[in-house]
Parts: C-alpha cells; sequence; structure tokens
C-alpha cells in the first residue's frame, strides 16, 4: 500500500443543534475525534494517580489470596456457624454490580432508549470488570481450589458427575455465560470503534495492535447490517440473562433452609437489588469521567437525570423487598422466621442493619426525589455512594446475620472479618479500578459508531439535514 | 507502467442522502457485485444494495443446541448412565435442569450470533483492496463510500466511473486490488 497521507478535511458536512441527548455544535467527525483523542493522545498526568491507587489495592488482593492459598481458608474469619463470609458476601455484591451494564447495553437497546448511546460501552466494561472480580470468590471461598473443576462435567476418570441439581453448579454454567456472553457482546460492539482508532492512529503499534483487534473491520453496509441484528438478537438474549443470572445466585441462599433465607422473595429482590448496586457504579463512574474528560456534551445532565431516576426506581423495589419480608416474617408466624427478622433488628449486628436502611433507603429515597438532586453531579455521586455501601452491607446481613442465629441457640455464634477478609475486599476494588483505568486508557469509553448515529439523528429531527 | 488488475471503481461522498441515492440508482441501473462502506449504520443502505442476511436462522439454531444439549447433558447422567435413588426423589427432575439449560441456551445463541456474524462478514480480513485509497480512513469517521466491484457483470472502468461521477460524489477512485 502506497504510504500517501490523505489530507483529511476538519470542516464537517454539517453541524447538529443540541438534541434530547447531546450537547449542541457536534458533527461525525466531532464526536469521533472527542472520544478517541482520549485513546490515542497523551496519558493525563491525573490517570497515573488513579490507576496508582488500582495497583496499590490489587497488590492488598494479591498478598490476601496467596496467603490464603497457601494456608487456607481459615484465614477469612469464617466458623462454624458462620461459613460463608466475606467471600460470598463479595461475590454477591459484584455479580450484582454487573447487572446494571448489560441493563443499558441490553434492555435499554430493545426499547430504544436513545440515551443509552453514550453510556453502554463503559457500563458494559464495567460489568465484565465487575464479573472478574465476582469471579474471584466461589474460587477463593472453597476449602480446595485446586478442585475448583469438579464443579464443570468434564470426562474424568473417576466417572463422577457434577450434581446438576444443585445452585452452586447452576452458578457455574450462570456466572461463565454471564461473562461470555458480556464480552462477546461488548467486543461486536468495539469493533466498529477500534477500527476508527485504527484508521485514526499515528503510531505503527497502535495502528496494527488497534488493526488485529478491529479484525479488518471497513463499514461495509452488509457487515453494519448482520451487526445490527447481531446487536439487537443479542440484546434480546442478554435481558433475560440479566433476569437470571442474579436469580441463580439468589438460588445459593433460597435453596437453603435456614431462616432468612428459604424465601421466595429472593430472586425478584435480588435482581432488583443488583440493578440498583449497578446503577449506582454506572454514576460512581460515569460522573467522574464526564468531568475528568470533558464528556458533558455527551454524558449530559439529561443522562444523570434518568439514571438517578431509575435508581429511585429500582431503590423503592428494594425499599418495598424489605418491607414485605419483614412483614412476611412476622405474618408466617414461625417463630424461627420472626426470631431471624428480630434478629436483624435488634442482635447484635443490628447497628449494621440500621445502616443498612439508612444508607440503602433513608438517604437515596428521600434525596432522589429532588430534580436538583438527581441533576446535579455530585449530589447524585453521593447518593450513588450511599446506595452501593448499602447494598454491600445488605449482602452481608443476608449472608452473616442469618448464618450466625439460625435454629438451635447452641449453634448460635458470631462472625468478625479478618485483616485477610479485607484485604482481600479492598483488593477486589483494586483489580476493578485497575481494569478500568486500562480500559479508560486505551479503549473507546464512548460507542463512537453508535454517537454518530445520534448525531445523525438528531440533525434529521432538526431538519438539518433531509430526513431519508 | 504495468497496470495493476482492478477490484473496482469507488466513489466518495460526505452525506447520507447521496449515498443512498446512489446505491438505490446502482442497484437500478443493473449492478448487483457492489458495497457501500459507512462510518455507522444506515437505514435502508443495505437493502438498497439488494442485501439481506442468514444470521437470525444461525442463532435460533444455535439456540436450539444449547438448549437440547443443556438438557441432555443433566438428563443422561440423572436418569440414564448413573441414576441414583436418593430418597425416591424422581430420576428425571426436569425442574432443576431448568437453570443450566437455560444458561446454555443463551450461551450457544450468543456464541453462533457473534461467532456467525464474523464468519459470514468473513473476518478477520487483514487485506482489502479498498484500503488501498488513501482517503478511504475517513469511512471510519464521516465519509460514505459506494464501490462497484469489477466482477459485475456489466462492469466498464470508464463506464462505471461516468456513472458514478454523474451521482454527485466528493471524488471517485479507481481501486486497485
Amino acid at each position: 500500500m502506497d504510504p500517501v497521507d490523505p489530507v483529511i478535511e476538519d470542516k464537517p458536512v454539517f453541524i447538529a443543534p443540541a438534541g434530547d441527548f447531546i450537547g449542541p455544535g457536534h458533527s461525525y467527525g466531532s464526536v469521533t475525534d472527542a472520544v478517541s483523542n482520549i485513546a490515542l493522545g497523551k496519558t493525563p498526568k491525573g490517570w497515573f494517580g488513579g490507576i496508582a491507587i488500582g495497583l496499590i489495592l490489587l497488590m492488598a488482593l494479591n498478598y490476601g489470596l496467596t496467603y490464603v492459598f497457601f494456608v487456607g481458608v481459615g484465614k477469612f474469619g469464617i466458623n462454624i456457624p458462620v461459613a460463608w463470609g466475606f467471600a460470598i458476601v463479595n461475590f454477591v455484591w459484584w455479580i450484582g454490580i454487573g447487572h446494571a451494564g448489560t441493563l443499558i447495553s441490553a434492555f435499554l437497546l430493545l426499547m430504544r432508549q436513545k440515551w443509552r448511546t453514550s453510556i453502554n460501552r463503559f457500563a458494559e466494561a464495567m460489568t465484565i470488570f465487575a464479573v472478574m472480580c465476582a469471579g474471584i470468590f466461589p474460587l477463593v471461598h472453597m476449602g480446595r481450589p485446586w478442585l475448583f473443576f469438579w464443579l464443570l462435567p468434564y470426562p474424568d476418570t473417576m466417572g463422577m458427575w457434577p450434581q446438576f441439581r444443585s445452585p452452586l453448579v447452576w452458578d457455574v454454567f450462570a456466572v461463565s455465560t454471564y461473562f461470555t456472553v458480556s464480552l462477546l457482546f461488548w467486543y461486536t460492539g468495539l469493533v466498529p470503534d477500534l477500527a476508527t482508532l485504527r484508521d485514526k492512529a499515528k503510531g505503527k503499534a497502535a495502528k496494527v495492535i488497534y488493526g488485529i483487534l478491529s479484525m479488518g473491520w471497513r463499514g461495509s453496509a452488509k457487515h453494519w447490517k448482520r451487526h445490527e441484528v447481531a446487536s439487537l438478537l443479542l440484546a434480546g438474549i442478554a435481558t433475560p440473562l440479566v433476569l437470571s443470572v442474579h436469580t441463580v445466585v439468589s438460588f445459593d441462599f433460597t435453596v437453603a433452609i435456614v431462616p432468612g433465607w428459604h424465601s421466595t422473595i429472593f430472586p425478584p429482590y435480588f435482581v432488583a437489588g443488583a440493578i440498583y448496586s449497578g446503577f449506582a457504579m454506572v454514576i460512581m463512574l460515569g460522573i467522574p469521567m464526564r468531568k475528568w474528560y470533558h464528556l458533558e456534551d455527551f454524558i449530559t445532565v439529561r443522562h444523570l437525570n434518568n439514571m438517578g431516576k431509575l435508581l429511585l426506581a429500582t431503590g423503592m423495589i428494594v425499599t418495598y423487598s424489605y418491607g414485605i419480608e419483614t412483614f412476611m416474617a412476622f405474618y408466617s408466624a414461625d417463630k424461627f422466621e420472626r426470631y431471624a427478622m428480630m434478629n436483624r433488628l435488634t442482635g447484635p449486628y443490628a447497628p449494621l442493619y440500621w445502616l443498612l436502611v439508612a444508607t440503602n433507603i433513608v438517604i437515596p429515597m428521600t434525596f432522589l426525589w429532588s430534580h436538583r438532586v438527581r441533576t446535579s453531579p455530585v449530589a447524585l455521586f453521593l447518593m450513588a455512594t450511599s446506595a452501593q455501601i448499602g447494598m454491600w452491607l445488605e449482602r452481608f446481613v443476608i449472608v452473616v446475620v442469618s448464618l450466625q442465629r439460625d435454629y438451635m441457640p447452641s449453634a448460635w455464634g458470631m462472625y468478625y472479618p479478618t485483616h485477610t477478609d479485607w484485604e482481600v475486599l479492598l483488593g477486589s476494588i483494586g483489580l476493578f479500578l485497575t481494569l478500568f483505568y486500562i480500559f479508560a486508557r486505551f479503549l473507546p469509553t464512548i460507542a463512537m459508531s453508535e454517537m454518530r448515529d445520534l448525531v445523525h439523528k438528531t440533525a434529521e429531527e432538526a431538519g438539518v439535514i433531509a430526513a431519508e | 507502467m504495468e497496470k495493476r488488475p482492478i477490484y473496482g471503481v469507488m466513489a466518495e461522498f460526505d452525506n447520507t442522502h447521496d449515498l443512498l441515492k446512489a446505491a438505490e440508482q446502482a442497484h437500478e441501473a443493473g449492478y448487483r457485485k457492489l458495497d457501500a462502506f459507512s462510518p455507522f449504520p444506515v437505514e435502508g443502505l443495505s437493502e438498497a444494495i439488494g442485501f439481506r442476511t442468514w444470521l437470525p436462522a444461525i442463532v435460533l439454531v444455535g439456540g436450539l443446541i444449547g438448549c437440547a444439549g443443556g438438557f441432555f447433558l443433566q438428563y443422561y447422567p440423572n436418569v440414564l448412565g448413573f441414576p441414583l435413588d436418593i430418597g425416591g426423589k424422581p430420576f428425571d427432575s426436569w425442574p432443576s435442569f431448568i437453570p443450566i439449560t437455560f444458561e446454555l441456551t443463551i450461551l450457544c445463541a450468543a456464541v453462533s450470533c457473534v461467532f456467525g456474524m464474523f464468519a459470514l462478514d468473513r473476518l478477520p480480513t487483514p487485506y482489502h483492496p479498498v484500503f488501498n485509497v488513501p482517503r478511504f480512513e475517513l469511512a471510519s469517521r464521516d465519509r460514505f463510500f459506494l464501490c462497484i466491484q469489477s466482477k459485475d457483470a456489466k462492469f466498464n472502468v470508464e463506464e462505471v466511473k461516468s456513472f458514478l461521477l454523474a451521482l454527485n460524489p466528493r471524488e471517485v477512485n479507481v481501486v486497485p486490488v
């Protein structure tokens, strides 16, 4: 190929006015450049600070996990009766966080919600990284983690099959499916944007790497048609997946007979809670990103408002679930169920339960009704942080407080997290941050091809260009 | 100078309206081996060049294989191969087989969707003649292209060039193989 440098005209053919979900003064080229310059330009100094924090916490994960693999799960604070501690709490928390990304990518696509365009790329990336963090814990919480592959139906010499009727095995299939489908969906959407980066990259290494990753995408109309069909089909497939994965995770608890666990409310309760914490994470990632990378024209105030509304809606479902759970415990007249609920309200972990109520319900549900709160980046970020902490506490209360006091008082116990528990929890946050910072530096954080389409539709609606 | 064989003739447009009209007129003029290129999917464009896709059928088949496979994966050991009488519970406890069957349906449908899409697209394709046109880089940013391939029955370099020039392009290029 001749090494001719084409003359790139910077004058756009038209400039679109402000749309519902995009700032004014944009063209196909400007939305492309705003996003690709982040990936192709110089690394901002703040990025180094951010990834440093991520890497330091990742080292804590390294330390904690190595200790556990070498010495045993006793390094966690688990005991009998509380055989599941932070590890399972973190697993459910991370998987729950992942759900919003798939919801935004898949469900909002099916509902033709244009506001998903600028947030779906990094939300789906968030999902993949959250599932990666979650996947550590089922492995680590095992007494014999080197035998994890016994959960898979592989042809073995012992003639043994996994117990397909167990939710723990269902988890293996659900979480692996979730990770694979999310990764495939994300990559499918990324390919056209990687082609843009390949075409715009100046350095040889960048061109080659993006070129390989984009697989030679050239924007052929036939390929775009298949791409659109594939995106819709994947969205249709991924939507029930969102619901089913956290349902299967909730089955880990519901099939047990422990009071406080054996409840049919768990599947919808968990899914609503998952979407709640997931949107909280999308907000916690999106607000700093839009500020530091100057993407306010793409992740607009209307986006913040919509995400705040979704946070409010799912938070209301979670609030209702708490209420009905408490009501049913007493209405059931089952003394064990009643005691399990009383233990949450007044037992040794009661301060955590009331902190949970404050951070998950009282603070967000009071303030998110206000338009000013939902459209203020700082206020919305604080609400999201509160919800995020609250959801972790909810998982803790469900797992630990139900286990510590079940049927027999002689079997009652307490759970105290060890330093290893904290290292692994904070370390998993470090892993997530590290992955996300790498993603934000090298990959397009907003779906450029979809943004161009949004510019096109905005211009059509405003009459700047002729409608087809 | 030795003449390089020609892949086709490509016209560059700067808006979707012109590209769509050009594609429709090219199709009407009888050209069948053509392709259009854009930085985002343009509505009506693939139909204008006469294209339909098999992908939904592939995904359906993939999903059905996942469903049947997933169910049989559990049915075989629990009912046929190694039935274990546990408290008299049924061997073919199909409700407990549903979660895994459901997940494998979704997994196989999604995998067949993505791999099917790339296979039908013939991607990865590291080299393609259209990249020989320097300005084609803009196809991934904000320009639109229509290419009529030389293997079309009605192809004649000069005729196609003048046909495309009449459709209001920004420029027309001959694409070497």
